[in-house]
């Protein structure tokens, strides 16, 4: 048994008390979701906090729902619920492609989308799915509500732009026609954090040609999505030559850094031949959204 | 060869159905696991009961300049805290390991590896005692580390057992086996010879429950009761013994369901002997229990073998010799469980499954700043490393010559009638019949077949790759002449007692630790007995209920306290037939046998029960001359020699080209450990052998930084494999006796552990060879695996 340092706990029953109990007991004080990213890292006594703000009573952060062109995704909203949700899946394949592949069931069971993107770990797959969607995050602290682009919302490893008395609410997601999207990933095993991966989103204009695209990358040196991608894909048509553009520029933009999963030259390699095969697979997606 | 059908049972069906002895029966054991109602050593907890916890090393070389205990001392909840130089004052501070060294309980001198135990806060619950962790004040004066192995013998390598008088250098032993100059001989003279290192990591048993202990000691009558994670507990008495200088009476050891050992198990951890200072000290029980980091980072690991691997052959694939040069990192402490005189456990093996005409192998052994231990996840003593060795070399020759490496196999196999074979390395199979077990396996993987499919796979420019490859375990350690740790001969003993109404306990010297022993045993007197199983207690696990022995591990169970507990059975059978002779009043030489019952020849009407016996042994009767009135026996078992189980195992890999993942698409193991005494239990054995094999070939390994700092602390660095990296396990069986055993039975514990990882390897070699790939080492990871084939593959050591 792992046990963590000595610290309190609290059960906040409304977003308002959870801001009010954040203001409360100050920096020192933590927001608990699912718990799978805070607690390993207490039990390693890595993270300290005096006080834990459970906020797993909050329903009303719980929810998926189609709102016009817009998909909400509450922040309270389980990985499990991702994965399995078809509206998501028929939206933003992406989505699923990557639930599949985060952790195992048990972590899925409680784990967040809130909490995945507010831990923000450089393996994380959450911020790489929201990027590349280019989702919103709503915010709400004591000033009242924000709206960030994902861009402003993620800093880089293990930081974002929520500060300590605010809480994350909302992911808002704008749907397209003539959409694609997919993500995938290398893991040692089943379970494991990314060695690397890759997510693309991809719209075609009516003739086929690219109109926008987005990719980013995972555990492999890249915050935010690569730049210039859509300046590149844009006004092509989506072929192999074109994927193996875009590929080598995944790989000349990524800095990943060795560790056990792998060195520097075999991460490079993984963004070049990753970002190919969800460009070919979301291009593939959008075109049969674009029939169907 | 004998394939004889199982006895197939329905477990729903009546008692008329199911075996009385051997076949397939329902686990004995499993109604409590699977209810949650097994009783770990963490389901301890006794009146009064204090809670222990470890300090550790943050570093993995340093001279310890001083510790403060004033702030965790002055914790409320703290009621002691021991450091080294208390121990020094017990004549504690150094305990003795299984290989002749010595390994420090706590740091006196010098830190020697990373997470190395350095004070023991002992605290009115787990959470204070954690706590008063922080509180401990350490100065650490740090040293240049030693970590890696093949730098131990440079003459500026820092010497890390400095203590040892007279040590000027790393260097554990240099043991050799068979004869160098015939080896030399043959190879001077071969028309073939390739060599390869070859690298077996460092890896770990990580068992579900992690190591802990409960000690009580009764300061009134001096008696200890420890409560341990044990997989030997009658060693460990009489360790306790002669280490604490408890008298040997005076100690009851108890092993409570164990989650898993694998060889974890086997040694004596400074935390048991923590807890037991902590009980005597405080009056009160002490429990301690590890948590997973301080279980993957200070307790006995496995493997860490540098292979030097040389193979000569004639150019049409006849195999003439092996030798190798092993470097064996041992960690900070010669601490690894095996026989005394094999400081290489039974590495000596290397010959394989082979007729060949000369063999040697030395073996080096040495110190580096890394956890000690040695011998541990079911590897019979280091066959698994033997067994890895010689099946990558006869696939490294395979390909040299152009030959299929199952043809190759097959042309060289020791054969049927050449047993008992005596090896050039001094040891003596018992029995066996590979070709039979090799062509099992080739027909059930479709062998042929699969070839076809990779050679027009290969041609798409698609990555499959089949392996082969065949083992010979050695097991059961073993005749007690030859076999001993820290000199205690390796018998086990069997004490069988039927009560009067024909139900029977046995109460046997091995431990289970998953293996089913409750099971097995029962059924053994079962068939010898015709008592069911289900009306026969098996009793283990606790020193003050059972017989000496040596404990479970080396796949030594069946071999030895099987044969002990058959043994046992038959004298007490024999002893029935006396009384049943006096029953019947009839001469005992003219009853005759049918499993449960004595009758007489020629009127099988007359006759007696085993149950009908039981109570005339018990009863009023006038008992025969010299029989007195019981039913009870008791034998040790001294096996005449180990037997040699075997298999065939053909593995499918498929390989992304793109990434370098490894999927293992099937799995065919067949497996020969002469007489099967439950079916069932033999193929979960299996089942969670080659999961293991999985685990190493392509994901496990401890790795360490340059400044010897584990990486490898936790289950999201040190992965061990989940349902979804394994296939469907596709398993066959030959059934070739051992001779020398009383029921046939060799041991099959380890038989998957030791024999998968060579043919996983060998099977994304194979998938690799259009990229001209001869070798990689494991773990193939998908970095690794990519890297081979840009031909950059690298030992992970
Ligand atoms: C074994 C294991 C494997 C894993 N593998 C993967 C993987 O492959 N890929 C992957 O992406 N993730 C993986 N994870 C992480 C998992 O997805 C976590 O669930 C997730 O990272 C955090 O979500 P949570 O709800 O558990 O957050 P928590 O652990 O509860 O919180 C994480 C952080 O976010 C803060 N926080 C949480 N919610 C909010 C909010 N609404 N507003 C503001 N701050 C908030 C918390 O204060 C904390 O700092 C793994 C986890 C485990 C244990």
């Amino acid at each position: 048994m792992q046990i963590p340092a000595p610290f309190d706990y609290v059960r906040a029953t409304t977003v308002e008390n959870a801001l009010e109990l954040l203001a409360r007991y100050g920096p020192d004080s933590r927001v608990v979701a699912g718990g799978h990213s805070l607690l390993p890292m207490m039990k390693l006594r890595l993270s300290r906090p005096e006080w834990l703000i459970d906020i797993n009573d909050l329903y009303e952060l719980d929810f998926i729902l189609r709102d016009g062109n817009k998909l909400r995704v509450g922040a309270l909203t389980r990985h499990t619920t991702l994965l399995e949700s078809e509206e998501v899946a028929g939206l933003f394949p992406i989505v699923r492609d990557a639930e599949r592949v985060i952790a195992d069931p048990v972590v899925r069971n409680r784990g967040t989308i809130g909490g995945s993107l507010c831990q923000a770990d450089p393996a994380e797959d959450l911020s790489t799915v929201c990027g590349v969607l280019g989702a919103e995050a709503v915010i709400r602290g004591p000033g009242g509500e924000r709206i960030l682009s994902m861009s402003e919302f993620h800093r880089g490893p293990y930081e974002t732009a929520v500060g300590h008395d605010e809480l994350l609410c909302e992911l808002r997601f704008g749907i397209r026609p003539r959409s694609g999207s997919a993500y995938e990933k290398v893991e040692r095993r089943v379970g494991d954090w990314a060695v690397g991966a890759a997510g693309a989103a991809v719209t075609l204009a009516a003739d086929g040609t690219v109109d926008d695209a987005a990719v980013g990358l995972t555990a492999l040196g890249l915050d935010h999505p690569l730049a210039g991608a859509a300046a590149v894909l844009r006004g092509r048509h989506p072929d192999e030559e074109l994927f193996a553009e875009a590929g080598r520029l995944a790989a000349e933009a990524c800095d990943p850094v060795a560790d056990q999963r792998g060195p520097v030259d075999y991460k490079r390699h993984l963004a070049d031949e990753l970002t190919q095969r969800v460009l070919r697979r979301a291009c593939a997606r959008a075109a049969q959204m674009q029939e169907g | 060869m004998t394939v004889i059908h199982d006895r197939q049972s329905n477990p729903a069906a009546g008692d008329e159905d199911r075996p009385i002895g051997y076949g397939r029966i329902q686990r004995k054991e499993d109604p409590r696991f699977v209810r949650g109602k097994g009783h770990y050593l963490d389901d301890i907890v006794l009146p009064g009961m204090l809670h222990g916890a470890i300090l550790r090393a943050p570093v993995a070389h340093a001279r310890l300049v001083s510790i403060d205990t004033t702030n965790a001392l002055a914790h409320p909840k703290v009621v002691a805290v021991i450091t080294g130089k208390d121990l020094l004052g017990l004549k504690l501070a150094w305990a003795p390991t299984l290989s002749a060294d010595v390994q420090a309980v706590l740091v006196t001198d010098k830190v020697r590896f990373q997470g190395q135990e350095v004070a023991f806060v002992v605290a009115e619950d787990r959470y204070a005692a954690r706590d008063a962790l922080e509180l401990i004040d350490v100065e650490y004066d740090v040293l240049p580390p030693l970590v890696d192995a093949r730098k131990a013998l440079d003459a500026d390598a820092p010497v890390i057992r400095d203590e040892i008088e007279g040590r000027t250098d790393n260097r554990i032993f240099d043991w050799e086996m068979g004869d160098k100059a015939e080896t030399d001989a043959v190879f001077a003279a071969a028309d073939v010879v390739v060599s390869q290192e070859v690298v077996y990591p460092r890896v770990h048993p990580a068992p579900m429950e992690t190591c802990g202990a409960v000690a009580d000691f009764d300061a009134v009558n001096g008696k200890l009761t420890l409560y341990e994670t044990t997989q030997a507990p009658h060693a460990h008495r009489t360790l306790f013994a002669i280490v604490a200088g408890i008298p040997e009476h005076k100690i009851r050891i108890v092993s409570p369901d164990i989650g898993g050992g694998f060889g974890n198990k086997v040694g004596i951890y400074p935390g048991y002997i923590l807890a037991v200072v902590g009980s005597i000290v405080s009056g009160r029980p002490v429990k301690w229990v590890e948590d997973r980091s301080e279980n993957l980072m200070s307790t006995s690991f496995a493997r860490d073998y540098i292979m030097q691997g040389e193979i000569a052959a004639t150019r049409d694939g006849k195999i003439l010799a092996l030798r190798t040069h092993v470097l064996a990192d041992h960690g900070a402490f010669n601490a690894t469980a095996q026989p005394t005189k094999n400081p290489a456990g039974f590495f000596s093996i290397f010959t394989g499954s082979y007729d060949l005409a000369a063999a040697h192998c030395s073996v080096t052994g040495v110190y580096t700043n890394k956890a000690p231990g040695g011998v541990a996840y079911a590897c019979s003593f280091r066959v698994t490393e033997a067994v890895y060795l010689v099946e990558r070399m006869v696939d490294i020759l395979a390909r040299k010559l152009d030959m299929d490496p199952a043809e190759l196999r097959l042309k060289n196999f020791i054969k049927p009638e050449q047993f008992p074979y005596a090896n050039k390395t001094g040891w003596v199979y018992d029995s066996g019949n590979y070709e039979a077990a090799m062509r099992l396996s080739m027909q059930l993987a479709g062998y042929e077949d699969l070839r076809r499919e990779q050679a027009e796979k290969r041609e798409r420019g698609e990555l499959m790759g089949i392996g082969v490859s065949f083992f010979t375990e050695v097991v059961g350690a073993g005749p007690r002449k030859h076999f001993d740790i820290v000199g205690l001969g390796m018998a086990d003993g069997a004490e069988l007692r039927v009560h009067p109404t024909g139900k029977a306990v046995v109460r046997i010297s091995v431990q289970s630790q998953g293996q089913g022993h409750e099971t097995t045993f029962a059924q053994i007197v079962a068939e010898e007995l015709g008592i069911p199983p289900e009306d026969i207690e098996v009793v283990h696990g606790d020193t003050d209920q059972t017989p000496f022995g040596l404990g479970t591990y080396g796949s030594r169970s069946t071999p030895v306290s099987g044969g002990a507990v058959a043994l046992v059975a038959r004298k007490v059978r024999e002893k029935a037939k006396l009384i049943a002779g006096a029953m019947l009043e009839t001469r005992p030489e003219d009853l005759e046998w049918e499993k449960g019952r004595w009758f007489v020849k020629g009127d099988p009407s007359v006759g007696k029960t085993m149950a009908e016996i039981a109570m005339g042994a018990h009863g009023t009767i006038a008992l025969p001359e010299g029989v007195d009135g019981n039913l009870d026996a008791e034998v040790t078992y001294d096996p005449p020699n180990l037997t040699f189980p075997f298999g065939a195992y053909i593995c499918v890999v498929d390989i992304d080209p793109g990434t370098g993942e490894v999927k293992v698409r099937r799995f065919i193991a067949v497996d020969d450990c002469g007489t099967r005494i439950n079916p069932m239990i033999i193929e979960g054995q299996v089942h969670g052998g080659l999961t293991d094999g999985v685990g190493m070939a392509l994901m496990e390994i401890i790795e360490f930084d340059e400044d010897g700092n584990c990486l490898a602390g936790s289950f999201m660095d040190y992965l061990i494999p989940t349902a979804m990296e394994v296939p469907d396990w596709e398993t066959g069986f030959t059934v070739t006796p051992s001779p020398h055993h009383p029921i046939g039975a060799k041991g099959i514990g380890e038989s998957a552990t030791v024999g998968s990882p060579p043919a996983i390897v060998n099977a994304v070699v194979d998938a690799l060879a259009p990229f001209g790939v001869t070798h990689m080492d494991m773990p193939c990871t998908p970095a690794r695996v990519w890297a081979a084939m840009q031909g950059r593959a690298r030992p992970p050591i």
